[in-house]
């Protein structure tokens, strides 16, 4: 019986951020077009329910209700599987994502390594479904996100090493609670880090295949990219591992550079405040610059794209860990 | 039987199956697609042992690395592999004889292992210090030079595989960047007054 308890306790809290964390995604895809839509000075959905608010319910079900269709050449098990590997990875990341002081599912000693396998991990969805689809276009657009995602992993690697020796240590509690310091939002790991900062958000963008480096569903190249021979439910899933995944992605933004779910400032009212809702706050302040990445920033070539991550971002995330390692030995910050 | 033997009989079931899987799938892709569950099963049991930053290094340097492109060999790769079982079935007796050979072997040199009583039997967590730390301790302390060496080795390697590969064929329209960065307004848009009805000679 003590045995079982702990398991169906985590079974229940998986359950609670499961829920949450579903009915979240859908506004926040919501959220996604309409301001996509604003920018382009369209309505955006705005007819199921008032201002849209349950149109990504309406999707979902009609997603769920088509018919599968699996192509007479593909490789059936590993083309169901693909989109169950996508969408179960994705979830999976958030086990250890603390949303305030404690609160995660596991606190793990590792969770940031634990994240970055996770989301490197996350490249197996895509090539699974390219190649089981056995049509050229998924084919081509596997290719390409596997070599655009394990590029950016590097840089994203590097730059996860310099904010580890400023806070030392790998747990995601101790790297929030090491940037709680009397300056408030000042004491972040934003304003020292701040190059590092940028090259994580755009080496983000690139690991979620999200615009200006969606080249893997470049549809004028690649008409809908590894998902072209998808329909309904297992469309639904990769739809939703890739959304889980930038929210994942702007989680880590804000545990690592943003100060989770410590107030900006340690003065009376904010430190009232739930720490919930501070990080669901600057989690949607990343999800918004996202959506504005991708309403305003024109598609990558593919050379300038592996340009960018190999040419420019190592070098320089190379260089950032080697200067704040040596800041932080000789200037005495040092981590004990 | 507590949830942490539970889950040690079920990685270790599941790295065995699949890497039987891995030798007897009939699709290539599917051999390294089972590889690669092995791996990850295989960082579950470091996880069970304690050794939770070896499992993560695991599956993001094998798993997520080295994996991925194993799997991008095999799928451009269009090996017929009836014809390889062929030729394997008749190499039978042979690779079977030394695989019994090694077999034996190891157990063996397992079965009369045996752990001298004066050695101190070490744990992948020592007291109050996290398994990573205790890792870079010994890492870049005690075995420094060690590590240096197999840092050379990797490189060594590295710009080998770079030689062999590394062909400048002619011929070859490249990008310049600097070159396309450099362009101005002023150097790449012409403005011309184009008199009505006659249109402009294309250059």
């Amino acid at each position: 019986m003590e045995t079982l308890l702990p398991l169906l306790l985590i079974i229940g809290k998986s359950l609670l951020l499961l829920i949450l964390g579903l009915t979240a995604i859908a506004y926040y895809l919501l959220a996604d077009r309409k301001i996509w839509a604003a920018v382009m000075l369209r309505k955006g959905p705005n007819v199921v329910g008032p201002w849209g608010i349950w149109q990504s319910f309406a999707d979902m079900i009609k997603f769920m209700v088509k018919e599968p269709i699996i192509p007479d050449g593909a490789n059936k098990g590993v083309f169901m599987m693909a989109p169950l590997v996508t969408a179960a990875l994705a979830l999976s990341a958030w086990a250890v994502i603390p949303v305030n002081d404690g609160w995660a599912i596991a606190n793990l000693n590792v969770g940031v390594l634990y994240i970055f396998a996770i989301s490197s991990l996350g490249v197996y969805g895509i090539i699974m479904g390219g190649w089981a689809s056995n049509s050229k276009y998924p084919f081509l657009s596997a290719l390409r996100s596997a070599a655009q995602m394990v590029s950016y992993e590097v840089s994203i690697g590097f730059v996860i090493i310099t904010v580890l020796l400023c806070a030392g240590s790998l747990n995601l509690n101790d790297i929030v609670k090491a940037q709680d310091t009397q300056w408030g939002m000042l004491g972040w790991y934003w304003l020292p880090l701040f190059p590092m900062f940028v090259i994580f958000f755009i080496s983000a963008l690139a690991e979620t295949n999200r615009p200006p480096f969606d080249l893997v569903e470049a549809e004028s190249e690649l008409v809908a990219g590894f998902m072209v021979e998808y329909s309904s439910s297992p469309y639904l899933l990769f739809m939703l591992g890739e959304y889980v995944a930038i929210i994942t992605m702007c989680a880590l933004l804000v545990i690592l550079f943003c100060g989770g779910w410590l107030p900006p400032a340690n003065i009376w009212p904010l430190t009232e405040v739930p720490g919930v809702i501070w990080f669901v706050l600057k989690l949607t302040w990343f999800f918004f610059l996202f959506a504005m990445v991708k309403a305003f920033v024109p598609r990558y070539r593919y050379d300038q794209l592996m340009r960018l991550g190999w040419k420019v971002f190592l070098p320089l995330s190379l260089a950032a860990v080697i200067v704040v390692a040596g800041v932080l030995q000789f200037a005495g910050f040092a981590a004990q | 039987m507590s949830v942490a033997t539970a889950f040690f009989y079920l990685f270790s079931f599941i790295t065995i199956a699949s890497a039987a899987m891995v030798i007897l799938g009939r699709n290539p892709v599917h051999s390294v697609l089972f590889l690669i569950l092995a791996f990850v099963s295989a960082a579950g049991l470091f996880v069970l042992a304690g050794a939770e930053f070896l499992a993560m290094l695991l599956v993001v340097v094998y798993v997520g690395a080295v994996m991925v492109l194993f799997l991008f060999v095999v799928m451009m790769l269009d090996v017929d592999f009836a014809e390889l079982q062929k030729s394997m079935r008749r190499y039978l007796p042979v690779s079977g004889l030394i695989g019994l050979v090694v077999l034996v072997e190891l157990v063996l040199v397992v079965g009369s292992w045996t752990v001298a009583p004066q050695a101190v039997l070490s744990t992948p967590t020592p007291d109050g210090m996290s398994n990573t730390a205790a890792l870079g301790q010994v890492l870049y302390t005690q075995y420094a030079y060690l590590f240096q060496a197999a840092g050379l080795v990797l490189l060594t390697a590295m710009i080998g595989a770079i030689v062999l590969t590394l062909q400048h064929r002619p011929n070859v329209k490249r990008q310049n960047i600097s070159a396309q960065n450099a362009r101005t307004r002023a150097g790449a848009i012409e403005n011309k007054q184009v008199p009505s009805r006659t249109g402009v000679p294309v250059p």
